[in-house]
């Protein structure tokens, strides 16, 4: 399954916190895309889900924004 | 999902400080230690059992007069002052406007956030004991009350950060 977490309305520490209670419910194989403001959160949520184990699958532009997808 | 076997690393947050900023800053560093998969306590003591009162108003508690007036002029969680330029308890309410105006998490957020997360809260036996607080008056998350040995015994291992 796919699914999408819009984070572009918080700053962190939300935008990673919010990204790994989303993937926590998600099973194996799911796939998360996040968008987020450019910035500080493309780094930190690829680094965080990448910590707690989960796939970044890549980071796309989206304008003036990015979407990070993240396998489970 | 991919194979991690790599230990968790460990991070120890003291918070000692009942200030609404510094507990601001003590649950930032934990929720986002966590959500980046380090294992997190927060160890309260003194001023910081504040923060984890299950009544977040003032109340007379205590068996003499001075804990009493203690526990009334310090409160709980929504009683917590900035840590300067407090002006009576209006300056927090203040920042928490402001907090949410610029879309930054308030510290109730970040405290269930913190719950959400796994996030360990403990509690200091002594500062308990000093101020008549039992078990019973802070909130059901605090997963155990502990003393130093305990304390440092469990976090040997890890980061430890004091917050005062």
């Amino acid at each position: 399954m796919k699914y999408h977490l819009d984070v572009t309305d918080k700053t962190c520490p939300m935008t990673y916190v919010k990204t790994r209670l989303k993937l926590d419910t998600l099973e194996p194989g799911d796939i998360l895309e996040v968008l987020v403001n450019q910035g500080e959160p493309v780094k930190s949520i690829p680094q965080s889900a990448e910590e707690a184990g989960y796939k970044i699958v890549e980071v796309l532009p989206r304008g003036d924004k990015f979407l990070i997808v993240i396998e489970k | 999902m991919a194979e991690k076997v790599k230990k968790r690393d460990k991070l120890s947050i003291i918070c000692f400080s009942g200030d609404f900023d510094k507990a601001i800053a003590a649950f930032t560093l934990a929720t986002g230690a966590a959500a980046s998969n380090k294992e997190v306590s927060l160890f309260f003591t003194f001023w910081g059992l504040n923060i984890i009162r299950k009544n977040p108003g003032r109340a007379f508690k205590g068996t003499d007069l001075p804990t009493r007036m203690f526990n009334f002029l310090m409160g709980g969680v929504k009683r917590l002052p900035l840590s300067r330029l407090n002006f009576c308890g209006l300056s927090p309410k203040l920042m928490n406007k402001l907090m949410r105006k610029k879309n930054v998490a308030t510290l109730d957020e970040l405290i269930e956030s913190a719950k959400a997360l796994g996030i360990r809260l403990i509690a200091c036996e002594m500062a308990m004991h000093i101020l008549d607080i039992k078990r019973e008056d802070l909130i059901a998350e605090v997963e155990d009350v502990i003393g130093v040995p305990t304390f440092l015994d469990q976090s040997k291992d890890a980061m430890t950060l004091f917050i005062s």
